[in-house]
């Protein structure tokens, strides 16, 4: 996606990362209940310089037919990146990693949508990302679980994500695309803070096994965070000033 | 192997029933893999290749290695890459056309295992820097299914890749050119292990079969290198794990890692 550049300190000796932060500091995060108008339920995150919009359209019929499932709903889930969301333009077609990302977040979401009570029904997902910062999926997971309340699906608990990983041999928070491209290791974690389940887990880059339960503990602490933004952008929409 | 009928809520009852009792379907216990059958050379034609048998799961790799064109930006490394197809006659529900999202993933899990793990040493494999570079295609076929192609795709590959003989090449009038009787082993760095762990209900079961794979609520793939860390997970499925399953899974695949390791281990040397 970017450029990388060898010369770049991703750490220096005060702790403080190439983009200014601290080592358990997220990037900004700004969550937006609703906002589509035709959309059942509708976010819109921006999480860094990630922007992400999300539609949720269900429980409706499912087209084709013999998708449907006569036990329960069935959970769709379709990521898509826009052709002008990262450094060099992206082909529109769903590349094979925007596949293994939606079938990723949707197996993120089951466990939090009480599917069961709507059979022989399909609850749609869309996710386009607008704009790509590193991150994506955990910040397109966050808003999607809001636009599932949003869209007043009936839910467990709502799917809060956040990367950790590691940079210059330090477990970090939130990794952004420099640290991505350049770093040791990036673990995405999907956490429901109410029910404490780990719902999506990734991890690339090589971690000793004390880093790797340092780094889970730390991803799961920042999706409590996270859980709080999503939250409040929910308070806001229905309980906030028309003002805001 | 996605919808449920009826015969597969009794397999499930029954396998969680068994579980209860602390065993399984198959006879093994909890964090027993099954039985792992490597040939190696099975299709001579391939610079390397490996069928492996995992239990009934049966998968065949073959390793080509030819001189590619660099990415534009990484003109000083060779190309790793390493694919996983299900063939038609491997299961009933498998059809032909276009790879389906399960497939999608599990080839890009097999290769993100071995890629992260940095096993073969891509900064060796360029014959002039920006011009040529030395590309490695690990192409897995799954032939027979009975659950768990994440490990099995994963061994194949590896077995197949630590045996492979690398031809060496100059370049001649800005082309590549074979150099008779120079072949030499891949560089590898390191062994990557896949260890593919289900839950069923609350009880995690190493390596599940066919019955125990369609009766899991989720999975997770940890794959581990030589010096016993974790480079890379994947975790599937339609139900969550708790941090601490999570931290017992990365436990579990260091421990099973390190044998099955052993094994392929033991078919590098044969081979030489």
């Amino acid at each position: 996606m970017g450029g990388r550049d060898a010369t770049m300190v991703l750490l220096d000796e005060n702790g403080i990362r190439c983009d200014g932060r601290k080592i358990d500091e997220p990037r900004r995060i700004m969550i937006k209940a609703g906002g589509l108008k035709n959309a059942d339920g509708s976010a819109y995150i921006e999480f860094g310089d990630n922007k992400i919009l999300v539609g949720v359209f269900g429980p409706r019929d499912v087209h084709p037919k013999h998708m449907s499932d006569t036990d329960t709903g069935i959970l769709r889930v379709r990521y898509h990146m826009e052709p002008f969301s990262v450094g060099e333009r992206k082909r529109p077609a769903p590349s094979r990693r925007e596949i293994e990302i939606s079938k990723v977040i949707k197996e993120a979401l089951e466990p939090a949508v009480m599917l069961e009570k709507f059979p022989r029904t399909a609850v749609d997902v869309f996710i386009e990302v607008l704009q790509a910062d590193g991150g994506t999926r955990c910040a397109a997971l966050t808003a999607a679980s809001v636009a599932l309340a949003d869209a007043g699906i009936p839910m467990r608990d709502m799917v809060a994500a956040i990367a950790s990983g590691k940079v210059a041999d330090t477990i970090i928070l939130d990794v952004n695309n420099e640290e991505d491209q350049a770093g040791q290791a990036d673990m995405p974690v999907g956490y429901m803070p109410s029910l404490k389940k780990i719902t999506l887990l990734q991890l690339d880059g090589v971690l000793t096994p004390e880093e790797y339960k340092k780094c889970v503990d730390v991803g799961v602490k920042g999706c409590e965070v996270v859980y709080e933004l999503q939250k409040k952008a929910l308070h806001d929409k229905y309980f906030g000033n028309k003002g805001d | 192997m996605t919808s449920d009928s009826v015969i597969d809520e009794l397999k499930k009852a029954q396998i969680l029933e068994l579980l209860e009792q602390g065993k399984r379907v198959d006879g093994r216990t909890l964090d027993e893999p099954r039985k792992i059958c490597i040939e190696i050379n099975a299709i001579p034609k391939a610079n390397g290749s490996a069928r492996v048998y995992l239990g009934d799961t049966q998968v065949l790799c073959g390793v080509k290695i030819q001189p590619d064109k660099p990415f534009p930006d990484v003109g000083d490394k060779g190309m790793f890459m390493c694919t996983a197809e299900l063939l038609p006659l491997s299961h009933p529900t498998v059809e032909t056309g276009p790879p389906q999202a399960p497939v999608i993933e599990l080839a890009r899990v097999v290769d993100r295992g071995i890629r992260e793990s940095h096993m073969v040493d891509v900064s060796d494999l360029v014959i002039e820097k920006d011009k040529s570079v030395v590309g490695v295609f690990a192409d897995v076929v799954a032939i027979d299914y009975d659950g768990n192609l994440f490990d099995a795709c994963s061994y194949a590959a590896t077995a197949a890749l630590l045996t492979s003989k690398t031809p060496t090449w100059e370049m001649v009038d800005d082309q590549p050119s074979v150099v008779e009787g120079a072949d030499k082993p891949l560089p590898v760095t390191t062994i990557p292990v896949s260890v593919t762990m289900g839950k069923i209900g609350n009880y995690i079961v190493v390596d599940p079969n066919g019955d125990e794979w369609d009766s899991m609520d989720s999975r997770v793939t940890i794959t581990t290198d030589s010096d016993g860390n974790i480079c890379a997970l994947q975790k599937g499925g339609s139900d969550g794990f708790t941090q601490d399953e999570i931290n017992q899974c990365g436990e579990l695949s260091i421990k099973v890692g390190a044998k099955i390791r052993e094994q392929l281990k033991s078919v590098q040397q044969e081979s030489q």
